[in-house]
C-alpha cells in the first residue's frame, strides 16, 4: 500500500485585509471581497521564503512520522519562487532535516501544481521499490505587481507530504493527470511578476483542466461524487473552487473542510496541499478524499485518497486550521516594505 | 566568507552539538573535549530540541548595514532545555520579548550578499506558545 506516511505545514503568521490593499488603489473592498471569496491573505516575514517554508512544514511532517531522517530517499520541492534560479532549494531542505546525502532531488516547477507532481514522482520511486519514503514538498511566496488585482490573492505558505509503503494514513487509491499547452498565466525569466491572460486563465484553463482530471480519475475508478466525504481544488480565490465543485457534482460539505484560501490567500504550490492537510486533519478511518490540484501553462493532478485506520496514532497538532485563522494584521506600507516591493538605488 | 559559512552549515542549519556521555553535559557549538572531563571525556554527537528560555536580552536599533530593513530587532541569551546558552537573533516585537520567555528554533534567512549573492540560512528562535 502506497500513500501519504505524514505531512506538515507552514503559514507566515501576517496577514493583509482586503480592505486594507483596496484603500490604497482606491478599489471597492466589499465588491473584491464577494468577486473573490478572499477577506484577508498571508505574507511572509522579511526572512522567510520558499526554502524556509519548505523546511518548517517538512520538519513538522518527519517530526510526526517518528522515523529517521536518513530513511528519506527523495526530496521534491514544487515551487514557482524558489529562491535562486540556478541553486536547488531540494538541497537546502534536505541539508536542513538531515537526511544525509544519498538522496533523489530536485526542484520541480508547474505553477500551482508542482507540489502534486512531487507526489506522483514519490509515490513511483515507492511502488518501484527504489526508496523507503520520499519528501514531496509544495511552497511559494509569490509576488504580484502592485495594484494587480492578483494583490489581492497572492500569499505565502506551503505543505510537506511523506510518502512511503509503511503506516500509511491515506492510502492512493489511483492518480491520474490532465495537460496541455495552454498559456493562461506566466512569468519569463528575470522579471519580478508574472503576467496572466486575465479572463482566459477561468474556462479554458482551470476548469477545463480541473472537470477533466476529476472526470477522468473517476471514469477510470468507478467512482462517482457522492463516493468522496471530502473534496479538495486548488484555490487560486474561494469562488473558482466553489464553482468548480457544483460543475463536478460535489456539495459545499466536501469541500469547506479545505477550503483555507479566504484566510491565507491563494498559496500556488502549496494552496491545493494545505487544503488537503486541513482535510486529513478532521478525517476519519474509511473516508474518501479526492484531491485536484492546478498549475498554470496547463495542467492538474488529480487523486483519490482513502484514509487508514492509522489515522487514529497519528500526532495532528498543530492543526492547519488554527495556523489559518491565527495572524497578526499588517497595514499596506509593513507589507510593501516585507515584500520588498520598493528598490533603492 | 563562502568557504567558511560553507563548512558550518551544518550546525547553523540544526543545533546539533555534543554530549559528554562521563559527566552528562551538553555543549553548543560542538566541542571535540569536555572541559571538565579533559582526558576521560566521552563526546558524542546529538540533535539538541531547539527548545529553551530567554536569559537576557538587548533590542538592536542601530542594525548593522544587511539587517537594516530588520530594526530594531532582538538579540537574546537563550538557556537550552539541555543546558548550552546561545546567542541568537528572537523573532518577535521588542515590546513582547521578556526574561524567562520560552521561546522555539525555526528555520529562517539570515542574509544575503546582495541581490545577486549567495542567501544564508540558520536557525533563529521564535515565542513558543
Ligand atoms: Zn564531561
Amino acid at each position: 500500500m502506497v500513500g501519504i506516511v505524514s505531512y506538515g505545514t507552514y503559514v507566515p503568521k501576517y496577514r493583509i485585509r482586503v480592505e486594507e490593499i483596496a484603500r490604497i488603489w482606491g478599489d471597492n473592498a466589499e465588491t473584491i471581497k464577494n468577486g473573490l471569496g478572499i477577506l484577508q491573505k498571508s505574507v511572509p516575514d522579511l526572512d522567510e521564503d520558499t526554502a524556509t517554508i519548505a523546511v518548517e512544514a517538512a520538519r513538522e511532517a518527519v517530526r510526526r512520522a517518528k522515523i529517521d531522517p536518513k530513511r528519506i530517499g527523495a526530496v521534491y520541492v514544487g515551487s514557482e519562487s524558489h529562491p535562486y534560479a540556478v541553486k536547488p532549494t531540494a538541497t537546502i531542505v534536505g541539508e536542513a532535516l538531515g537526511i544525509g546525502n544519498e538522496y533523489f532531488a530536485a526542484d520541480l516547477e508547474f505553477a500551482c501544481k508542482a507540489g502534486t507532481a512531487g507526489m506522483q514522482m514519490c509515490m513511483g520511486l515507492v511502488k518501484a521499490g527504489m526508496i523507503e519514503y520520499g519528501l514531496a514538498i509544495g511552497a511559494d511566496t509569490s509576488q504580484s505587481r502592485p495594484g494587480d488585482a492578483l494583490e489581492y490573492s497572492a500569499g505565502a505558505g506551503g505543505a510537506a507530504l511523506l510518502i512511503g509503503r509503511d503506516g500509511v494514513i491515506a492510502e492512493v487509491e489511483g492518480t491520474y493527470s490532465f495537460t496541455s499547452d495552454t498559456p493562461d498565466f506566466w512569468r519569463r525569466e528575470g522579471q519580478p511578476y508574472p503576467s496572466h491572460g486575465g479572463r482566459f486563465t477561468g474556462v479554458p484553463a482551470y476548469f477545463r483542466h480541473i472537470t477533466s482530471a476529476a472526470n477522468g480519475l473517476m471514469e477510470k475508478l468507478g467512482l462517482k461524487p457522492s463516493d468522496f466525504s471530502y473534496a479538495v481544488f486548488h484555490q487560486p480565490n474561494g469562488k473558482f473552487p466553489v464553482r468548480v465543485a457544483k460543475m463536478l457534482g460535489f456539495g459545499m460539505e466536501q469541500i469547506k473542510p479545505g477550503l483555507v484560501v479566504s484566510h491565507i490567500g491563494n498559496t500556488y504550490s502549496g494552496s491545493s496541499l494545505i487544503g488537503l492537510c486541513a482535510v486529513l486533519d478532521e478525517a476519519k478511518p474509511g473516508d474518501r478524499i479526492l484531491l485536484v490540484s492546478f498549475g498554470s501553462g496547463a495542467g492538474s493532478d488529480a487523486f483519490s485518497l482513502i484514509v487508514t485506520d492509522e489515522i487514529e496514532n497519528f500526532d495532528r497538532t498543530p492543526r492547519v486550521w488554527d495556523k489559518v485563522m491565527e495572524g497578526e494584521h499588517i497595514d499596506y506600507g509593513l507589507y510593501v516594505k516585507l515584500r520588498r516591493k520598493i528598490r533603492f538605488g | 566568507m563562502l568557504p567558511r559559512f560553507w563548512r558550518k552549515i551544518r550546525y547553523r542549519y540544526n543545533l546539533v552539538g555534543t554530549y559528554c556521555e562521563n559527566c552528562r553535559t551538553y555543549y553548543y557549538p560542538p566541542r571535540n573535549l569536555c572541559p571538565k572531563c579533559r582526558r576521560k571525556s566521552k563526546i558524542k554527537e546529538v540533535q539538541l530540541s531547539g527548545k529553551g528560555k530567554v536569559i537576557s536580552y538587548s533590542i538592536v536599533h542601530d542594525a548593522p548595514e544587511n539587517f537594516k530593513m530588520m530594526k530594531p530587532y532582538v538579540v537574546a541569551l537563550i538557556q537550552l532545555d539541555e543546558g548550552p546558552i546561545i546567542t541568537s537573533q528572537l523573532v518577535c516585537k521588542p515590546e513582547e520579548v521578556r526574561v524567562g520567555m520560552r521561546v522555539r528554533a525555526v528555520f529562517r534567512k539570515y542574509g544575503e550578499e546582495g541581490e545577486s549573492g549567495i542567501i544564508y540560512y540558520g536557525t533563529k528562535f521564535v515565542p513558543d506558545s
